[in-house]
């Protein structure tokens, strides 16, 4: 039983005629980035925004955001991707419908799954800002208002800024989350880090080393993420109070 | 908006979705689960080990297997598992393992990286003392692991352990990549084959939000009643 390496694999021309596969590599890696970045962004804000509206004392404001979080937890991520790809055009008014699945080929599954990952990590990051404010102590914001300020007041200049300190750690993981779950996006046909690889071990036969340097790749990533965070997270450490890291979550 | 609705394909392929579907998906879960278990805290204990043959191994392949999406683990082992198998047993040819097996095999390996994790905060939950006393009453490492420690590390991270298996169940829709007949996959097969892809995909996320919410419900009654007062 021998397994033929070819390390040089890398450096060969691939068949679509745009470089070698070393670059086929590189911009899947550039799809991940992207899809991941712009789903981070979405679902910061509106994890920020739900995990914040529930912690008020509103009671079906709670209710709202926690249904929301249910939601989007306790559905596969692969099935909230094909729901957003396959089953959201049709169920969307016709023209829009239409527009959405005429989109050209990159863009018709990088889109859905930027939205996808997007709400699907801002339900994990709300659970993380209610964390984080919650883990406040009750006296910091009685006395935020009790000082005159009004309650978004004392959310914007009092209670946020803390958590949000606080909850660095615990966000860092979620973003290596929706680094890693893009990958997912792969069954609707979005050409990044992982698929690439795939399609250059169906091309080259060459499976080891195609999955080792995807491998590599996603590694290299992990360590800067971590390097910098850490980085990050000694200059806004809030002192005197322990981050929220400490707990065990389940999660990915 | 549900004018062109069809029940009528759901209630065709329950038998189909639920007996070939549900019963694979289950049945990875948990075997994936108690295999994911067992290894998670063996990784647990060697990480936290004081010799470095055991603890940078641990280390390593929990760290690796946390850094790498789910989905290129679960190409790697549908690949690597055949090499692997055939240089066990000296075959001249990459066996042939089947889809179940490849993907439990998967699911164990990858799911005992984030049981070590949870094992190990588990772990380090419970003081020294109680070690020591171990220790003192004559009791040798595996005694104390196992009659002493592991006992009430499982009882504080039951519930995160819990939540972390419905994780798994809901990851197990990942085997989709290699055209396995689970519940997804089944319901993709039937959506496919009738053009009913709104109804079974919906069907598909209105089934798994149900077992995983009540689940999750489950765990939180769970965690009220087992929790220790100190």
């Amino acid at each position: 039983m021998q397994y033929n390496w070819n390390w040089g694999i890398f450096w060969q021309p691939a068949p679509d005629g745009t470089g070698v596969y070393f670059w086929w590599l590189i911009s899947g890696l550039g799809w991940t980035l992207s899809t991941a970045l712009l789903a981070w962004a979405i679902a910061l804000a509106l994890g920020a925004a739900i995990g914040t509206l529930r912690t008020t004392p509103v009671a079906w404001v709670v209710r709202l955001g926690n249904a929301y979080v249910e939601i989007f937890r306790n559905i596969p991520l692969l099935v909230q991707m094909f729901l957003w790809y396959f089953v959201l055009p049709e169920l969307l008014p016709k023209a829009l419908g239409d527009a959405m699945k005429q989109m050209v080929p990159p863009w018709a599954s990088f889109w859905p799954a930027v939205l996808c990952l997007g709400f699907y990590t801002s339900a994990r990051v709300a659970e993380q800002v209610r964390a984080g404010i919650q883990s406040l102590p009750r006296g910091q914001g009685m006395a935020g208002t009790a000082l005159g300020l009004t309650l978004p007041q004392a959310y914007r200049f009092v209670l946020l800024p803390q958590a949000f300190r606080i909850i660095l750690p615990p966000l860092t993981s979620e973003f290596m989350n929706i680094m890693k779950n893009s990958s997912v996006a792969l069954t609707i046909g979005l050409v990044e880090l992982t698929a690439r690889a795939r399609s250059m071990q169906e091309f080259t036969f060459q499976v080891f080393e195609a999955f080792t340097a995807a491998t590599v790749i996603y590694i290299l990533i992990t360590l800067v993420v971590v390097f910098a965070m850490r980085y990050v997270e000694q200059k806004v450490a809030v002192p005197g109070l322990i981050s929220a890291g400490g707990a065990p979550m389940a999660g990915h | 908006m549900f004018s062109g609705f069809d029940f009528d394909v759901i209630e065709r392929s329950l038998p189909y979705l639920f007996k070939e579907g549900m019963t694979f998906t289950l049945t990875l879960t948990a075997m994936a689960m108690a295999g994911g278990i067992v290894f998670g805290t063996l990784l647990a204990m060697a990480r936290l080990s004081s010799i470095p043959m055991f603890n940078v191994p641990a280390a390593t392949y929990v760290n690796l297997m946390r850094s790498v999406p789910l989905v290129l683990v679960i190409f790697w082992f549908y690949f690597l598992v055949p090499w692997i198998g055939g240089w066990i047993i000296g075959a001249r040819e990459p066996i042939q393992v089947g889809a179940f097996w490849s993907s439990v095999i998967t699911f164990t390996l990858f799911e005992a990286a984030y049981y070590a994790e949870i094992m190990r905060a588990g772990i380090q939950s419970i003081p020294r003392g109680q070690v020591s006393a171990g220790q003192a009453l004559g009791l040798n490492y595996w005694q104390t692991m196992g009659f002493v420690v592991l006992p009430q590390a499982f009882r504080n991270m039951l519930p995160v352990l819990l939540t972390q298996t419905i994780i798994l169940f809901q990851d197990t829709s990942l085997v989709y990549v290699l055209s396995i007949t689970d519940f997804l996959g089944a319901a993709a097969k039937i959506a496919q084959r009738d053009g009913r892809l709104v109804e079974m995909y919906l069907f598909v996320a209105v089934v798994y939000f149900i077992i995983s919410f009540s689940l999750s419900y489950g765990v939180k009654h769970l965690q009220q009643r087992i929790a220790i007062i100190r």
